[in-house]
């Protein structure tokens, strides 16, 4: 796993050692005549290199944060910096930036494009960087790196769960982002193939620091984590 | 993203729905196929009836009775104009004059009839139209002394009377009743429309005017055939037979009352008729262009509902607004480029085919495709595919990427 070696951090060094500072978060979304506040207000640092699980009931407000956090939307008001920029009121195009080159994203059902090959899945986050050469190089280093060297020139529909993840987890770094973040990434795997991509996952960031959030339902899942963050009607749920 | 691999990523994921592809570009070959018919067909057109008042003669000047609307009771053309303007000392630019009158009559042989034009004409006519003689020989000018009764067959007319085209010199027909010696038969020239020169019947120019076409004014004549001495003197014969006969007839300054015809002014006027003709019939294609696209707009729209998802997780991964635009443009364009380039050869090949049929009709039209044609057709339906691409891209290019990535 030499591929991350060279690149990991420094990260920004603006940051301070903070990857994630989200102060006073709100997020209302309007459906119809009644307003919902997915997020109230809350707030929530995360460390470099660090590995935290996100945690909490459906319709308290988690996927929103997720949302953000991985800058995929916006908050309604409040302040967030991710790896030490400020990214609340950046535009569409400047978030799509910041997503490339900050954000690895895993989901649960892979998110793979069936049509194209592993090499050119790993491949696309690079062709949105604007890099003109050496992204292949690149994404058979990533695919190199999750176990994967011997099935690059495959289609997703010739992997098994395990392997699609795997992709995915390739796909996620290979723009050698400031976070990975990961909803559910075993939701849609076996018991066996759950726990390999657990241990990739912690591997990566024991090896390269990379940062790690994933969000889950559970428990034995965010019981790999440093970290727990309970999160309940909008607001982190403070340990008592 | 270079445009090479847009291209390739939009072969790709045709490919994954081929037969919807398929149908898609089915449209637009058959509005660009319809397109390139039509106006290759219209071309060739165009061409066969320039060709055909070429052969008119490039030196000829038509001079018919009456001006314009304004100009009450117009003089008529007489044979004493006639004469006038082949006197070489008023007209040095005309070299030849030809006066012609007509009337339309029923020629019978035996049992056999029918109606054609018959024309009065002076031996001047043979060389002035350019009539050549497949038997027999032309009017003489013992024939106009005479006002014999003789006459020159159009092949059509001896065809429809006797069955052939040879050995007619010396039958007798009747025209109008009254018996008529074959002296020659005139040489096929072919073509159809608006005067056909093989169904017709000269005769002399006196025996029509004693006999046959009465005209309550003497020495009336319907039409001046004028022959310059040049091509180049056409302008300056026109001159002098305009001034000729505004002396003779004694018409108001800008009045009058006759109408010069020359060779340029058909040619114009048979472009302006062809060129509506053409753009007509091209219009009435581009409807079934315009229908092809709003098909590849249709699937386009489909495609990127289906394709939800895909868009969502391409956002996700950093593409930018006009990453998903370019790719869904480049899509509609290859869809439309490959129906361009399917139709243009589609379009071709009616071409070919109704020059077939034309030809089987004895008009010969052979259709003219031209660089500019193919050019336009490609560009244009590059465009129609880029137009009707431009909503649906654009709505692939606005999703939210959370509301995207959610869709199931």
């Amino acid at each position: 796993m030499s591929f991350l070696g060279e690149q990991t951090p420094p990260r920004n060094p603006q940051s301070d050692g903070w990857v994630i500072q989200a102060e006073n978060l709100v997020k209302i979304y309007q459906m119809g005549q009644v307003q919902v506040r997915a997020l109230n207000g809350l707030s929530l640092s995360i460390h470099c290199g660090e590995v935290v699980a996100i945690m909490g009931p459906s319709g308290s407000g988690k996927s929103t944060l997720m949302n953000i956090i991985g800058c995929l939307d916006r908050p309604t008001s409040g302040e967030y910096m991710l790896d030490g920029e400020p990214v609340s009121k950046l535009n569409d195009d400047q978030l799509a930036t910041i997503r490339n080159r900050k954000v690895g994203f895993v989901f649960q059902s892979f998110n793979l494009l069936s049509r194209a090959t592993a090499l050119a899945n790993v491949e696309l986050p690079i062709r949105y960087s604007g890099m003109r050469r050496g992204g292949r190089e690149k994404a058979r280093q990533a695919l190199e790196a999750v176990g994967l060297a011997d099935r690059m020139h495959h289609h997703p529909n010739e992997l098994s769960g395990g392997q699609q993840q795997r992709v995915a987890i390739a796909r996620a770094l290979v723009n050698n982002p400031a976070i990975i973040l990961a909803d559910e990434p075993t939701g849609n795997l076996d018991t066996k193939s759950g726990l390999e991509i657990m241990e990739l996952l912690l591997n990566l960031n024991r090896e390269h620091g990379t940062t790690l959030i994933i969000v889950t339902h559970a428990a034995d899942i965010a019981g790999h984590t440093q970290r727990i963050i309970q999160i309940r009607d909008g607001v982190v749920e403070q340990p008592e | 993203m270079n445009v090479w691999q847009a291209i390739l990523e939009a072969f790709e994921s045709l490919s994954a729905n081929k037969l919807r592809a398929g149908l898609t570009i089915l449209g637009i070959v058959i509005g660009v196929g319809a397109v390139i018919a039509m106006v290759s067909v219209g071309r060739g057109a165009q061409a066969t009836i320039t060709e055909s008042i070429n052969g008119i003669g490039t030196n000829l000047i038509f001079v018919f009775r009456g001006g314009s609307e304004d100009v009450r009771n117009p003089k008529p053309i007489t044979l004493q104009d006639a004469e006038a303007i082949a006197d070489p000392f008023q007209a040095p630019s005309v070299n030849a004059v030809a006066p012609v009158i007509q009337d339309s009559a029923k020629i019978t042989f035996g049992r056999e009839s029918t109606n054609t034009s018959v024309y009065g004409v002076t031996p001047e006519y043979s060389s002035v139209r350019n009539y050549r003689v497949s038997e027999g020989e032309f009017i003489t000018q013992e024939n106009m002394l005479g006002q014999a009764s003789v006459t020159l067959l159009g092949s059509d007319v001896a065809d429809k009377l006797f069955g052939r085209q040879d050995g007619l010199v010396g039958e007798t027909v009747r025209i109008e009743g009254q018996p008529f010696r074959v002296i020659g038969v005139l040489e096929a020239k072919g073509g159809s429309g608006f005067s056909n020169a093989d169904n017709q019947v000269l005769i002399p120019f006196s025996t029509a005017q004693a006999r046959l076409i009465h005209h309550n004014i003497a020495d009336q004549v319907d039409l001046l055939l004028v022959e310059a001495v040049s091509p180049k003197a056409v302008p300056d014969a026109s001159d002098e037979v305009a001034q000729i006969l505004r002396t003779r007839h004694r018409t108001a300054i800008g009045a009058d009352d006759f109408t010069l015809l020359t060779q340029q002014d058909f040619l114009s006027t048979a472009s302006t008729i062809t060129n509506v003709l053409t753009i007509f019939l091209g219009g009435v294609a581009a409807i079934s262009l315009l229908v092809g696209g709003i098909g590849i707009m249709n699937i386009m729209l489909v495609s990127v509902t289906e394709r939800t998802r895909e868009i969502g997780l391409r956002k996700a991964l950093g593409a930018h607004k006009s990453d998903i635009m370019i790719q869904f443009l480049t899509e509609s364009a290859v869809l439309s480029l490959i129906g361009g380039l399917i139709g243009i050869i589609l379009g071709y090949s009616i071409g070919l085919g109704v020059s077939q049929i034309a030809k089987a009709n004895n008009a010969a039209i052979t259709p003219s495709i031209g660089v500019d044609i193919i050019l336009i057709a490609t560009l244009f339906s590059t465009a129609v595919g880029l137009f009707f691409g431009l909503y649906p891209a654009n709505r692939a290019a606005n999703l939210e990427p959370v509301e995207a990535l959610r869709y199931e």
